[in-house]
């Protein structure tokens, strides 16, 4: 019988015991003994968020198809564990062994979310491995970083030996054969990150030395070390259809919060709104096939025996083959009691003839993502979509039947103005009424319109990376504005409003465009007791500040300061294959209100081209051939996936 | 046709709540490829019932739920079907018809429990443990009060122990074994009785101190007055 790192008395005293237990359907048990390398794979956050995550999932997978490597999981223990796990030195575990982290080869954390950075040291230091990268030995895992937020990794350079940059597909079996045999050679910690930095991908952040200007700003950042390269490149996978993906995902005993088949049907996104850090991160847009995606449906829900499947892609309406993938999932699974989820649509008679197929048009809502309330802002922004195109969808979703209408926009976009806040309030109105239009004998009651901003952080890799951040005080003004505007309008009884708080939004934003000094501060507020800081319940913003405060910081320096054309920023080392001139042009035609057309409509030459695949002119290696994708669209999503709602407010 | 399937839950399985281990089963019955029926609606839901609820930190030798299919070839394919795709820690013991009838449902057959109790640690036992077990066990009657959701009342255990025993098991260690009134009426969990006896011999059990084990769930199939107790196994045929 398998054992357990925790006792009965422990596990029956904390919540969800089953977050520790390891012994999911499809997990993958092996003999230590007959593996050359133990990973374990963490998620920064809570059992049921991290067990959501595709990205773990794959890797997991595909570690594992290598005899000689073991890949295991580790979340964070929640706050009643790790309570415990303190008083009475209980080192943390990887779920499937029960073995403790620190006796693993590696520990490789994801980067989801900046607000999950405390989380990270937590694993650290529950493990008992040293926070600093630098006081590490052969005692300890390496320990690597991955994901969207590896793309500006600065503020947490400390903590990490390794960076990956991209895609775990392509380096990280190279980069497991070079630990193997360094270690078979009795190689020291110092010769494996050498060997590391020569593989692309791969990031080595004590192998290079910044100096800074009097401002603060970056004078240089130079490699230290000769085998590391002056640039990092970003790694992209060529071919999706010929790459791994998992047959076998977990299957978790407690509800998580993807409970569900999840089939990634492409990556990237032609569309290039100019806030969009995944928009610039994950190009070129490549597909899948569908005859790929077909027998990954079927394997899925066969070995795992979930009741819902759900594509993922950031904009699933510019899948080429939309419309038979499907009609294949509905011919399929309809009748086997399987759901089918289908978020980002852009609202058309299809996706509304489909919709109405797959779910309960009464309890369902359509979300439409504008961004931005005015035409003007939406231009700057390149959301190429017009009022009459969310007026013509909520219409056709009126008439179809639909009484609930979601509408998700930013505040604190550049060059926003009152108006621009204001607008939000008049465009809800407007959808308020188009419903109102329908003669009251066909429709269904009053209508539903809810209404969320979130604030706007400037995100590296982003034509808005330059952009200056707004104070706590201007967002909440904002939403204010937007409030009050709202309640003036003539429907303001169906029109619900909810916004997002400002503290986490500031702090996300010091972060995200932050360097190796801020991690001063990380490590300061987790040891004043900062963790799951994307709980607001769990959110200290008095300890944060304390933290800045302690560790000599100005956060102006990172929010609201506006940066100049030439500096050099934390992350330009990283070669994402956009290019810094493409970005720039693009931050200087946002200031002109100038829409940029869209991949497939015309190559703007960003530089994601010489990965020669997907969208890109001349490419070969896509997946399937894409048509024409028509302009704008309006992006709506079936809304069967609990929301993890935190943090809001509601008016 | 309607069907009643046993299985064994141990090992950390224990930790795995009721509701878990209803969705557990949805999804089993899938990867099993179980023809089971779903309700009609535009959101059909498998057509699953469960015998008793058993409560997180305990392991059983005698669960029981309850579906409806379509077609199957017999009970002992479907049996191995669904053992090769449990986690470990359940094990499915059997897959037997059992009749159409409404009456015949689990859930409201239940009458009676087989438990086993162990302790976790023996050292709060006091010396004469058996004696005061008979002792206790010899009242007239064992009056406690029972929380319910509506307040509390006043209970007799007496009646409601079927049968009881305290014995050394094979490897030395105090076994209580107990046949409890089980179902919708009474409802007697073993912690329940556990609790009057340690009052009544004067020792007291520690949180999660308990090895509880359910044993098997009985239907009354006696006339009325006389008990005569048949496992839910037992009330349906291999196929």
């Amino acid at each position: 019988m398998k054992k357990l790192a925790l006792s009965d008395e422990i596990l029956l005293k904390i919540d969800k015991p089953a977050r520790y237990l390891g012994n999911e359907i499809n997990a993958v048990l092996k003999d230590p003994e007959k593996v050359n390398v133990r990973f374990c794979m963490c998620f920064p956050d809570v059992y049921e968020i991290g067990m959501s995550h595709l990205g773990i999932q794959l890797l997991y997978d595909m570690f594992n198809q290598r005899e000689d490597v073991w890949c295991e999981r580790v979340y964070s223990p929640w706050v009643d564990l790790d309570q415990i796990l303190r008083e009475r030195n209980i080192p943390l575990f990887a779920l499937e062994s029960q073995d403790p982290v620190r006796e693993f080869d590696f520990l490789g954390i994801t980067l989801q979310y900046e607000m999950c950075y405390t989380n990270i040291l937590q694993i650290l230091d529950l493990s008992g491995i040293p926070l600093s990268a630098a006081d590490r030995t052969w005692a300890d895992p390496i320990v690597i970083g991955g994901g969207p937020c590896a793309t500006n990794p600065e503020p947490l350079a400390e903590f990490f030996d390794l960076f990956y940059i991209g895609e775990g597909e392509t380096s990280y079996f190279a980069l497991l054969d070079a630990y193997k045999e360094v270690r078979q050679e009795g190689g020291s910690r110092q010769e494996f990150l050498e060997r590391a930095a020569q593989i692309p991908g791969i990031y080595v952040p004590s192998f290079y030395e910044i100096t800074c200007h009097e401002d603060g700003t970056i004078a240089s950042m130079e490699p230290v070390n000769s085998h590391a390269p002056r640039k990092v490149e970003k790694q992209v996978v060529t071919d999706l259809t010929h790459t791994y993906y998992p047959k076998k995902p977990l299957v978790p005993f407690i509800k998580v919060t993807q409970d569900r088949v999840v089939l990634e049907i492409q990556r990237g996104c032609i569309r290039g709104c100019r806030f969009c850090q995944a928009g610039m991160l994950y190009r070129p847009t490549r597909e899948r096939s569908l005859e790929m995606l077909e027998q990954a449906a079927l394997d899925m829900l066969e070995s795992t025996g979930h009741e819902e499947i759900s594509l993922s892609s950031l904009s699933s309406s510019d899948y080429s083959q939309l419309p038979e993938l499907v009609t294949f999932l509905i011919d399929t699974f309809g009748n086997r009691g399987v759901n089918i989820s289908l978020p980002s649509l852009r609202i058309d008679a299809f996706s509304l003839d489909v919709m109405s197929k797959v779910q309960d048009i009464r309890k369902s809502s359509l979300t439409f993502a504008p961004e931005a309330g005015s035409q003007r802002l939406r231009d700057v922004i390149n959301k190429g979509l017009t009022e009459e195109v969310i007026l013509e969808g909520a219409g056709q979703a009126f008439e179809g039947g639909w009484n609930k209408v979601k509408l998700y926009f930013m505040l604190g976009l550049p060059t926003e103005t009152e108006e621009d806040q204001k607008s939000i309030a008049w465009l809800a109105e407007r959808i308020a009424r188009r419903y109102y239009e329908i003669p009251k004998d066909q429709r269904n009651g009053k209508c539903q319109i809810t209404v969320s901003t979130s604030f706007f952080v400037p995100k590296p890799f982003t034509p808005f990376q330059w952009a200056r951040m707004c104070t706590r005080e201007e967002f909440l003004e904002k939403a204010h504005t937007v409030n009050t505007e709202i309640k003036a309008q003539l429907n303001r009884k169906s029109i619900k409003y909810n916004w997002h708080e400002a503290d986490v939004t500031v702090l996300e934003g010091i972060f995200a465009r932050g360097d190796r000094k801020v991690s001063k501060a990380l490590r300061l507020a987790y040891e004043k007791g900062c963790l799951f800081d994307s709980w607001s319940e769990h959110f200290h913003n008095e300890l944060w500040l304390e933290a800045f405060d302690e560790a000599g910081i100005d956060t102006s320096f990172y929010t609201t300061r506006q940066r100049k054309t030439d500096e050099i920023f934390p992350w330009d080392f990283i070669d994402v294959g956009v290019t810094k001139r493409f970005l720039l042009r693009e931050w200087e035609r946002a200031h002109e209100e100038s829409v940029t057309p869209n991949c497939l409509m015309q190559c703007q030459g960003c530089g994601a081209g010489r990965y020669h695949t997907g969208v890109c002119p001349g490419a070969s290696a896509s997946g399937t051939a894409q048509e024409k994708a028509p302009e704008g669209g309006t992006l709506v999503s079936s809304e069967t996936a609990q929301e993890r709602k935190k943090g809001e407010n509601q008016a | 046709m309607k069907i009643r399937i046993k299985f064994r839950k141990y090992g950390i399985m224990k930790f795995i709540g009721h509701l878990d281990i209803m969705r557990y089963f949805q999804k089993a019955m899938r990867r099993a490829d179980i023809d089971i029926c779903y309700s009609s609606g535009f959101s059909p839901h498998m057509i699953m019932s469960f015998a008793s609820p058993l409560g997180v930190g305990l392991t059983s030798d005698g669960e029981y739920l309850d579906i409806e299919i379509g077609n199957e070839q017999s009970s002992a394919s479907a049996v191995k079907r669904l053992n090769a795709v449990m986690a470990e820690g359940v094990e499915v013991l059997s897959f037997r018809r059992i009749p159409d009838e409404k009456s015949s449902n689990a859930m409201s057959l239940v009458a009676a429990a087989d438990y086993e109790v162990r302790f976790r640690e023996e050292s709060i036992l006091p010396e004469s443990i058996m004696e005061a077990w008979t002792s206790f066990c010899s009242q007239n009657s064992i009056c406690i009060v029972k929380k319910t959701k509506k307040g509390e009342r006043e209970l007799d255990l007496k009646p409601l122990i079927y049968e009881s025993r305290c014995e050394k098991d094979g490897s030395g260690r105090i076994c209580i074994s107990l046949r409890l009134s089980a179902g919708s009426a009474d409802n007697i969990k073993p912690e329940l009785v556990m609790d009057a006896f340690a009052s009544y011999a004067g020792f007291a059990v520690p949180d999660f101190g308990l090895l509880i084990h359910r044993r098997e769930l009985y239907a009354d199939t006696g006339l009325e007055g006389a008990e005569r107790f048949v496992s839910l196994e037992d009330l349906g045929e291999e196929f």
